[in-house]
């Protein structure tokens, strides 16, 4: 599929309150790709995501000013229907988050509430969904027991499936692996270069060298200001700011 | 080496106090049990859970009575639960801490510090009065509703408080709209809560007399309508004992009350265990 401009982010800053989380942000991300989001703590990672699918919409006293675009649309327009948007934009959070249900009806719930109910075609979707989060095998004969008795990785790539079964265009996987053991961690890494074909990947990674691994295009966070961007080769071999350079190197984070 | 010991003692006497109280509760509680099963139990027999009064019922059942407490407390239940919990959902889920959910809980506060007597004047004055409704199940009913309604709210906000706001996150990040969010996520996992507040009202319905005697009445005949007036276990109880009817009849009804309040108590633990063990996922394993 060939890279295009998905999202662009234009001027954006980010506000609790009075604080200010994002500071002039102005990024593009091209489709069909991994971008990894690097930072220390506090940097703006996760606001930055959840501006994407307006989840900042539940924060009380949070307000922005500048543009976020997908395809070319406006995210804050008054015609966008927020639902809509969310369905595009899918998130996996930094904990597995299942819902107290079975693993079927976990899958199902997005689809369910876009209004889907035909028992063989839910049937259909979850299927496809665990066989691309790579959880089927594993899950197949007991699909209507409870979510929460999985393993934590599992969940994870549980809620990932959750997210897939939407068909977004985009994913935001925030720090996905950040309670998991390293094959877990594996698990869901291989998975996601098989999903970056189909999708837009934004993704915290959980070190360093996760972001080195999977991703192509890497921009690093400070306080909430983008210091620098560039392809993944680049920013860790030639890093143009001497913050990027000393974080890299391991000298604070 | 004096610390040690005092530090000892301070745990030894903390622990003989902390003993002492709980002992001291169920001492109290198996005592009243006690006394009202050992007085009223011998009487218990099938027709007087199923025959009406006699004598102003110095003879005869109680089955009027049942009657009574059963459809006086549903028509409670039934209005006080659906707007406690609408007002625990505004509250938690439709507006942030401001005047309006300030003044709501002020609200609710203070009414559940009213003595019974009071919301029974009240009902008197509005539901019987000028409501026109007459001492009725609905007058009753409604009086109830008010009453119990701070309690529902209470415990029903609680319960929605203590869900994860991760839950809420998931719901919304995949789609859900705020009204779906709360009828596939917020509700479900709020019910176990919202039910014990419920239970706590069919407690104090069950077993208030002051409320009642105002607004329902207390007459002993069959109700036949929402507007019949009505006389439950508790007031029946209370004009036994306290116009010398019958000693012995009041114990009985006593007895027959706690039962009843034991039986509802020991269904709905079951039914709540069911439910929280399906909510698990438990049942499938």
């Amino acid at each position: 599929m060939p890279e295009q401009e998905k999202i662009s982010m234009q001027h954006f800053n980010f506000f609790y309150g009075r604080n200010r989380a994002l500071q002039e942000i102005t990024l593009k991300i091209l489709s069909n790709q991994i971008f990894a989001l690097l930072g220390p703590a506090r940097s703006g990672k996760t606001t930055l995501l959840k501006s994407i699918n307006r989840l900042t919409d539940l924060i009380f006293e949070a307000t922005h000013t500048g543009q976020i675009f997908i395809d070319g649309q406006d995210i804050f327009a008054p015609e966008v229907v927020l639902p809509e948007l969310r369905r595009r934009v899918g998130m996996v959070f930094d904990l597995p988050t299942p819902l107290p249900l079975s693993i079927f009806d976990n899958i199902a719930y997005g689809p369910r509430l876009k209004g889907i109910t035909q028992k063989s075609r839910l049937e259909g979707i979850v299927e496809k969904a665990l066989k691309s989060a790579v959880l089927w095998t594993e899950v197949k004969e007991r699909l209507s027991s409870s979510a929460l008795r999985l393993s934590g990785g599992q969940q994870q790539r549980l809620c990932i499936a959750r997210v897939l079964a939407l068909e977004p265009e985009i994913i935001l996987l925030d720090e996905p692996c950040s309670g998991l053991d390293p094959i877990s961690t594996t698990h869901i890494e291989e998975s996601l270069a098989e999903l970056k074909n189909h999708y837009t990947i934004l993704l915290v990674p959980h070190n360093i060298q996760q972001a080195s691994r999977v991703a192509d295009r890497v921009g690093f966070f400070l306080s909430g200001e983008l210091i620098e961007e560039g392809t993944a080769e680049k920013i860790f071999t030639r890093p143009r700011d001497k913050r990027t350079e000393d974080y890299i190197s391991g000298k604070f984070g | 080496m004096i610390a040690r010991i005092s530090r000892y003692h301070t745990q030894k006497a903390a622990k003989t106090i902390i003993w002492l109280g709980a002992f001291s509760t169920l001492a109290v509680m198996v005592w009243i049990l006690w006394q009202v099963l050992r007085e009223g139990v011998p009487l218990l027999r099938l027709g007087f859970f199923l025959d009406s009064p006699h004598q102003m019922g110095r003879t005869g059942g109680i089955f009027p009575t049942i009657i009574g407490t059963a459809v006086l407390t549903a028509v409670a239940i039934l209005i006080a639960t659906p707007l406690g919990v609408g007002t625990a959902i505004y509250l938690r889920e439709y507006t942030r801490e401001g005047k309006i959910s300030r003044m709501i809980r002020f609200g609710t506060d203070c009414l559940s510090g009213v003595p019974s007597i009071i919301f029974g004047l009240f009902g008197f004055v509005f539901f019987v009065i000028f409501l026109r409704m007459g001492w009725s199940i609905l007058s009753g009913g409604l009086t109830l509703a008010t009453m119990i309604l701070p309690t529902i709210i209470c415990t029903a906000e609680e319960a929605i408080k203590a869900i994860p706001n991760s839950f809420r996150e998931v719901s919304y990040a995949l789609g859900g709209t705020r009204w779906q969010t709360i009828v596939k996520v917020i509700l479900p996992n709020a019910l176990p809560g919202i039910f014990t507040g419920v239970l706590l009202g069919v407690g104090r319905s069950v077993g208030e007399t002051a409320a009642i005697i105002l607004t329902a009445g207390s007459s002993f005949l069959m109700p036949t309508s929402l507007f019949s007036p009505v006389r439950t276990m508790a007031i029946h109880f209370y004009i036994l004992a306290r116009e010398g009817i019958s000693m012995e009849m009041a114990y009985a009804t006593g007895a027959a009350l706690i039962l009843l309040i034991l039986v509802i108590n020991t269904i709905a633990n079951w039914l709540l265990h069911r439910y929280v063990r399906k909510l698990e996922g438990k049942g499938h394993a």
